[in-house]
């Protein structure tokens, strides 16, 4: 970026910028639902420090959110209220299903257990461990920002060309 | 208590209105998980309040059967996964009542120092989560550093942060790791400062105190009526402790106070779990300075399995390993009920064995169950505000109430 201030009229792609913008300020729901979330907690605690990655402004309200965190086992109860969070959410928006339970319903392979989240809202991540390292989740988030850089939507995963995934 | 469904239909003589119900959750920031609450408000008063769980409903009991004696133990850590451990704890020590084994002392003392460990972590991400609830966010960011201490200890024996399943039937999944003491003594010697810096930010807040005091407060013939332990009814006043009633593994051997405090609102629960975090300090110290030598799982291949260097010389080692780890432990017919004090109360097992390798039935008693079953006797007549600090001071554990 040397020499941009000298320039007083930037161009670029709206749609570039827009992608930009939306990876570096990521605002995930707050909504735990089992021993995940006690480490996506330790995630935005100090140690970890998710703002570092500019996607620590956990909304309580799905409506002000555009990533969703499954963290954790989807009851049978539960899934209808997760796919009405995920309604609720505005346009776009991604999800990220943190662990082994969230994934494919983990250890838990019985009548209680969604077997995975993704058979209720469309998954941009996965994450696997049980539960997954704070590390782990930063990487997925990492991993997220790269995917809306190279313009990947949730309903139509966009397959990025191996030249996309360099530049990205 | 009032009845939700006959209080909403109730209308008002004076004004002819009917109380509006409030629903809270199941996603809701102060609900500590999947909890929802249905309220029936007359203004900003709580005329009625159900808490309505089973949205975390794991099935966690019925897949135990399915697992051998040893394997059940990962499923135990994943109810109340604030303190994995003393899940571990209650279960092993009821298997091992089964097998009438009892383990060395020196696995005795790692466990209660683990126990003792995952009771601080516990009350830590209370402390941070219940401040957080009545605004004041920087606690949340103290507590969980320390926290993150205590997991790096459990990383350190058990290779994992959160859900360890670091006790075993029979024994431990390893012994100490080297450089363990020095980084346990490191922490020992660090929290009671951490600890004085909780209450700077807490203890002298005007805001805390006004908001806690007198809340939310329960008599004990009440508590003791809805099952309540742990904390919760020390707060009362009442000074049950099953380390002291009925000293499992070794607790006889330590100097501890058990923690009172008489008012029984908020603020009580709030000192008492405080007070707790420095007795639990006291513990693990007089574990690792008293820590015995010597073997540190049972003998003999029957339960505990053999070592791999054992397996690759000796062929009865390994036709021992492959019985336990294809059948797993024979554990004779019968059945038991035991219990420990974990950080939310009494975590109570009741395994049936049939005599084969996995359990006919394991029935958990998980304190938080009974802890949330007075939440409206806790907020009857109250504010609606005065809901998140109850839920707040009560620590519920939706994993170990849904199950
Ligand atoms: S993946 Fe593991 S840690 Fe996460 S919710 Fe499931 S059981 Fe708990």
């Amino acid at each position: 970026m040397a020499g941009v201030e000298d320039r007083p009229v930037l161009f670029a792609s709206m749609k570039k910028l827009a992608q930009w913008a939306q990876s570096g300020s990521l605002w995930p729901a707050q909504f735990g639902l089992a021993c995940c979330a006690i480490e996506m907690m330790a995630t935005a605690a100090s140690r970890f420090d998710l703002s570092r990655f500019g996607a620590e402004v956990m909304r309580a309200s799905p409506r002000q959110a555009d990533v969703m965190i499954v963290a954790g086992r989807v009851s049978q109860k539960m899934a209808p209220i997760v796919r009405e969070l995920y309604d609720q959410m505005p346009e776009p928006k991604w999800v990220i299903a943190m662990g082994a339970c969230a994934s494919v319903g983990g250890v838990f392979n019985n009548y209680a257990i969604v077997q995975g989240v993704d058979r209720v809202v469309p998954v941009d991540i996965y994450v696997p461990g049980c539960p997954p390292t704070p590390e782990g989740l930063l990487e997925a988030v990492m991993q997220l920002q790269k995917k809306i850089r190279m313009g990947g939507r949730p309903m139509a995963p966009a397959m990025p060309s191996p030249e996309e995934v360099a530049q990205a | 208590m009032a009845d939700i469904e006959t209080t909403i239909g109730q209308v008002d003589p004076e004004t002819g209105l009917k109380p509006m119900v409030i629903n809270l959750g199941p996603q809701h920031p102060a609900t500590h998980g999947v909890l929802r609450v249905r309220v029936a408000l007359d203004g900003e008063q709580i005329r009625a309040c159900e808490p309505i769980i089973g949205y975390l409903h794991t099935g966690i009991e019925k897949n135990c059967e399915d697992l051998t004696f040893n394997q059940a133990i990962t499923l135990t850590d994943r109810m109340d996964y604030l303190s994995p451990i003393t899940n571990n704890f209650g279960y092993v020590l009821g298997v091992e009542k089964l097998l009438g084994v009892e383990v060395p002392k020196r696995c005795q003392y790692i466990r209660v120092m683990f126990a003792e460990l995952s009771r601080i972590a516990s009350h830590l991400v209370w402390l941070g989560t219940a401040a957080m609830d009545m605004g004041a966010m920087s606690p949340f960011f103290y507590t969980m550093q320390q926290r993150e201490q205590i997991l790096d200890l459990i990383e350190m024996s058990a290779g994992t942060r959160m859900n360890p399943s670091y006790f075993r039937v029979g024994g431990l999944l390893n012994d100490l790791p080297p450089g363990f003491e020095e980084k346990l003594r490191a922490f020992l010697d660090g929290f009671p400062h951490w600890l004085q810096e909780y209450y700077a930010l807490l203890d002298r807040n005007p805001i805390w105190i006004e908001r806690l005091k007198g809340t939310a407060p329960i008599t004990a013939e009440k508590a003791l009526d809805y099952g309540w332990t742990g904390p919760l009814l020390r707060a009362c006043g009442i000074p049950r402790d099953l380390r002291k009633t009925n000293p499992y593994s070794s607790y006889e051997d330590f100097d501890f106070d058990v923690i009172t405090e008489t008012d029984g609102d908020v603020y009580a629960r709030y000192h008492v779990r405080m007070r707790e975090m420095k007795e639990s300090l006291k513990i693990v110290r007089q574990a690792i300075d008293n820590l015995p030598e010597g073997e540190w799982h049972v003998p003999g291949w029957k339960i505990y399995p053999p070592n791999k260097q054992e397996i690759g010389r000796n062929m009865e080692a390994l036709i021992y390993h492959f019985k336990l780890f294809t059948e797993g432990i024979r554990v004779p017919a019968g059945e038991v009920y035991s219990a420990v004090e974990g950080p939310k109360g009494e975590i109570g097992y009741f395994i049936v064995s049939d005599g084969s390798g996995k359990p006919y039935r394991v029935r958990v008693r998980g304190p938080s169950f009974y802890n949330i079953a007075a939440l409206p006797t806790l907020v009857q007549d109250k504010m609606l505000a005065d809901v998140v600090a109850a839920i707040g001071s009560i620590d519920i554990v939706l994993g170990e109430v849904d199950r």
